[in-house]
């Protein structure tokens, strides 16, 4: 039998297991969105943005572990959904964006919405498809599951014509796909491997440096099991945060720009780095020439562009975490046999010394303003136990809360951790709320980010996604004031937000629930009071304004150089800059 | 250091743009590249002229490679290679400077492919040392326009003389 394109599209996704579909329409697309219309068993969730639809997407699959899939229209839908494909790119989210084109016979032509679809997401995606015959459409769609979800997983664009979802094409679904160019190396090579077995064994102070790749490959057991037999220390990048349970004794916590003070001694001083599916970030190596200066690197990762990038390495192994640790694991059972307490113990010594030295830490004087370190922490601590979904934004408020969420299990922390992309938070948060409608979906906030997607709200109450979203409201680009204090003297271009709305008016407008805490001792309430309520809820929990976020390595220092405190004359200005009392804040807001 | 890359990559559209947004959006260079079909309809043979430290030319490498429409990436310089390149060369021939003109493509063994009164079109194929020597022996007369391909490579065969039959593939 005959089917449209825009049969065969849904017959696909079905095929592909997708249950959610994350969408706006427009003109080139309703033939798609009128079967959609027709159809059961895919949820159309209908955004108010597409950048909203990509984010969600995106939050979706890194919550799932299953590609995300949204579908917008031509051009302006397309142009839209640009950053959220340019941020799955960057933290390797498997997502298969699908967008309208204007028919065949137009294109070139400066249509109506016509974009150069394939050229704006080139440099964006893993891959990219045009399908200029609807008997392509199915093999297309196939392949583009496949590349999206394999090797080194992202974003894949698959761009439909007007005219391909109009016209009929027998349909049959392939059973596999076999692409040439193609073929991930998962297994690591055996030599190799043997070699980091031997470095292992020998080395002193040796340290995991663990990122995203963890979590894509599912290996966070692997690493457990690794660290725990050879009493390994685990630094975590931003986005493996999880992938190794965060009150572990052996968890360092973050490393990097605003990592622990620990974790960044200790791979500066170690003399040998354990590099798991991380890919040595300018924000992890501060500068690149002063990285670990006396270690030895391993580097595994699934894709071979990773590894040598910006560091030298010394054994290589490209190949899927999981595989290559249970590998590891297994020569080093029979090598080592057992115990390497002793020989870590003057290492470990030295970190304990470390850990006591600099802890995280912050002053909350219980009838001063909020400080937003106290906020997230009690965020944490009111939650854990519902092992909640935590997404954030971008700043301050997204590094304090890499910073206090120990999170126990991997594939519960949704941020934007490549792009940086502020407005991250709220939809990812929501993505994952799709999928997981009786989980606790947390999304910690700045005043600033948020209101780059607050329109998502809507489509928030609408569909039923009970997101928990704490504004961290500082009436500042948090970050970017912290910068200007650092490095800029002080002068706050372009970073004050105290024409901030009222968001718990701003909930209500949307139907939704807004709380807010103005004082310390309303934490605590307000924050069951959100977890209590069943829709969406805005909890607006005004803080400090002139918090620093610490340790910071400023941009291009040396991982062992950090900041710990604002100077002594930084924390008089900031003193003198601060002295608003949460009623004065209740008075600004809602003036 | 200078390498060349040779590339078989799908023939197939928009190919040939991957390649080089790859390359600008990276800031690699490319000297030259030059494509076409090879004598399988589905492939195409790219050389790409490029430069770099080690460091460099291992990444462009693996990201050539990591390109889902490359299929295959090799460098050259690794191996021992045979590169040619073809110049046209039209140069302003004033009655006193057409001999000069004839005994230099002459001594290059290149050829007149179009002439007029006051022009010569000159075809010359050669390694780049040769095609540049030339051109700088015609600039006296005045160079009129130039194109050239780009650099095409290839590795050697090996002289093992179980090797050394190649199949008859393609005709002269
Ligand atoms: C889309 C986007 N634009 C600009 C930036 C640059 N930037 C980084 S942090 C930041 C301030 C964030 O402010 P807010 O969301 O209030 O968080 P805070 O730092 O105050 O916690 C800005 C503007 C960015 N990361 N993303």
């Amino acid at each position: 039998m005959k089917l449209t394109g825009a049969e065969i599209f849904v017959e696909c996704l079905k095929r592909e297991g997708v249950k959610t579909l994350f969408a706006l329409p427009g003109g080139v697309v309703l033939k798609i969105f009128d079967v959609l219309y027709q159809q059961k068993g895919l949820d159309v969730i209908l955004t108010r943005h597409e950048q909203g639809a990509g984010h969600m997407a995106e939050g979706y699959a890194k919550a799932t572990g299953r590609p995300g899939v949204a579908l917008v229209t031509s051009g302006p839908g397309m142009s839209n959904v640009v950053t959220a494909l340019v941020d799955a790119y960057m933290d390797s989210v498997p997502l298969v964006c699908f967008s309208g084109q204007v028919s065949t016979n137009m294109i070139g032509n400066d249509a109506f919405q016509e974009a150069d679809n394939i050229g704006l997401s080139r440099p964006c995606t893993k891959y990219n498809f045009l399908v200029k015959d609807v008997n392509d459409l199915a093999v297309t769609i196939k392949e583009a599951f496949y590349i999206a979800t394999t090797g080194r997983p992202g974003p894949v664009l698959v761009d439909i014509p007007k005219d391909v979802s109009m016209n009929k094409a027998d349909f049959t679904y392939p059973g596999s796909v076999s692409i040439r160019g193609y073929n991930p190396t998962y297994e690591g090579n055996k030599w190799q491997i043997k070699q980091a077995a031997e470095a292992i064994a020998k080395a002193k102070k040796p340290i995991l440096y663990i990122g995203g790749g963890v979590v894509f490959s599912g290996a966070s057991e692997e690493v457990r099991e690794l660290a725990e037999m050879c009493q390994i220390p685990v630094d975590m990048t931003l986005m493996a945060l999880g992938a190794f349970p965060g009150e572990h004794p052996l968890s360092m916590g973050m490393m990097g720009m605003h990592g622990t003070y620990w974790a960044n001694m200790a791979v500066h001083y170690s003399d040998l780095v354990i590099a798991v599916g991380s890919r040595f970030d300018d924000r992890v190596t501060g500068k690149v020439s002063e990285f670990c200066p006396h270690a030895k690197i391993i580097h595994i990762d699934i894709d071979p562009t990773s590894i040598k990038k910006n560091i030298h390495v010394d054994i290589p192994i490209v190949g899927d975490c999981k595989r290559v640790l249970r590998e590891l694991i297994q020569v080093l059972k029979a090598t080592v046999n057992g115990d390497q307490k002793d020989l870590r113990k003057p290492w470990w010594n030295q970190i304990h010394e470390w850990q006591r030295a600099h802890p995280l830490t912050y002053d909350q004087d219980s009838n001063g303003p909020i400080k937003p370190q106290h906020a997230i922490k009690r965020l944490y601590e009111l939650t854990k136990d519902r092992a909640p979904i935590v997404s954030t934004d971008v700043g301050q408020h997204q590094m304090w809360s890499a910073q206090y969420f120990k999170l126990s299990s991997p594939r519960r922390w949704l941020t934007s951790g490549g792009l940086g992309t502020m407005g991250f938070g709220f939809p990812a948060a929501m993505g994952a709320q799709a999928a997981f409608p009786d989980k606790l979906v947390l999304c910690v906030a700045g005043d600033g980010s948020v209101q780059m997607n607050m329109q998502e709200m809507a489509t928030a109450v609408v569909h039923k996604l009970p997101v928990k979203v704490i504004v961290i409201n500082n009436r500042f680009h948090g970050m970017v004031r912290q910068w200007q204090d650092l490095f800029y003297e002080g002068r706050y271009s372009s970073s004050d937000l105290s024409t901030t709305p009222d968001f718990v008016k701003l909930a209500e407008a949307y139907g939704a629930v807004g709380l807010r805490a103005k004082k310390v001792s309303d934490l605590d309430t307000v924050i069951k009071e959100a977890i209590a309520t069943d829709g969406p809820v805005i909890v607006d929990v005004p803080v400090y304004p002139y918090e620093n976020c610490y340790p910071m390595i400023p941009a291009g220092g040396c991982n062992h150089e950090m900041i710990l405190a604002d100077s002594p004359e930084l924390k008089k200005k900031m003193e003198a800059n601060g002295k608003v009392t949460p009623e004065d804040k209740d008075t600004v807001l809602t003036a | 250091m200078e390498h060349i890359i040779s590339v078989t990559v799908e023939n197939k559209f928009g190919v040939l743009s991957r390649v080089a947004g790859l390359f600008s959006g990276r800031g690699f260079n490319i000297e030259s590249l030059s494509v076409a079909p090879t004598l399988d309809p589905t492939m195409s043979m790219m050389t790409i002229v490029t430069s770099g430290d080690d460091r460099i030319i291992e990444q462009i490498v693996k990201q050539l490679n990591k390109l889902i429409d490359v299929i295959k990436v090799v460098d050259l310089n690794e191996t021992e290679f045979v590169e040619r390149e073809t110049a046209l060369i039209k140069v302003h021939t004033k009655a006193e400077d057409r001999a000069e003109a004839l005994r230099i493509t002459e001594i290059f063994r290149a050829n007149i492919i179009d002439s007029t009164p006051s022009t010569y079109t000159i075809e010359v194929t050669g390694d780049i040392k040769k095609v540049e020597a030339m051109i700088n022996l015609l600039q006296p007369l005045g160079i009129k326009e130039l194109i050239r391909t780009g650099r095409v490579a290839i590795a050697r065969e090996s002289i093992r003389p179980a090797l050394a039959q190649p199949k008859r593939v393609a005709k002269e």
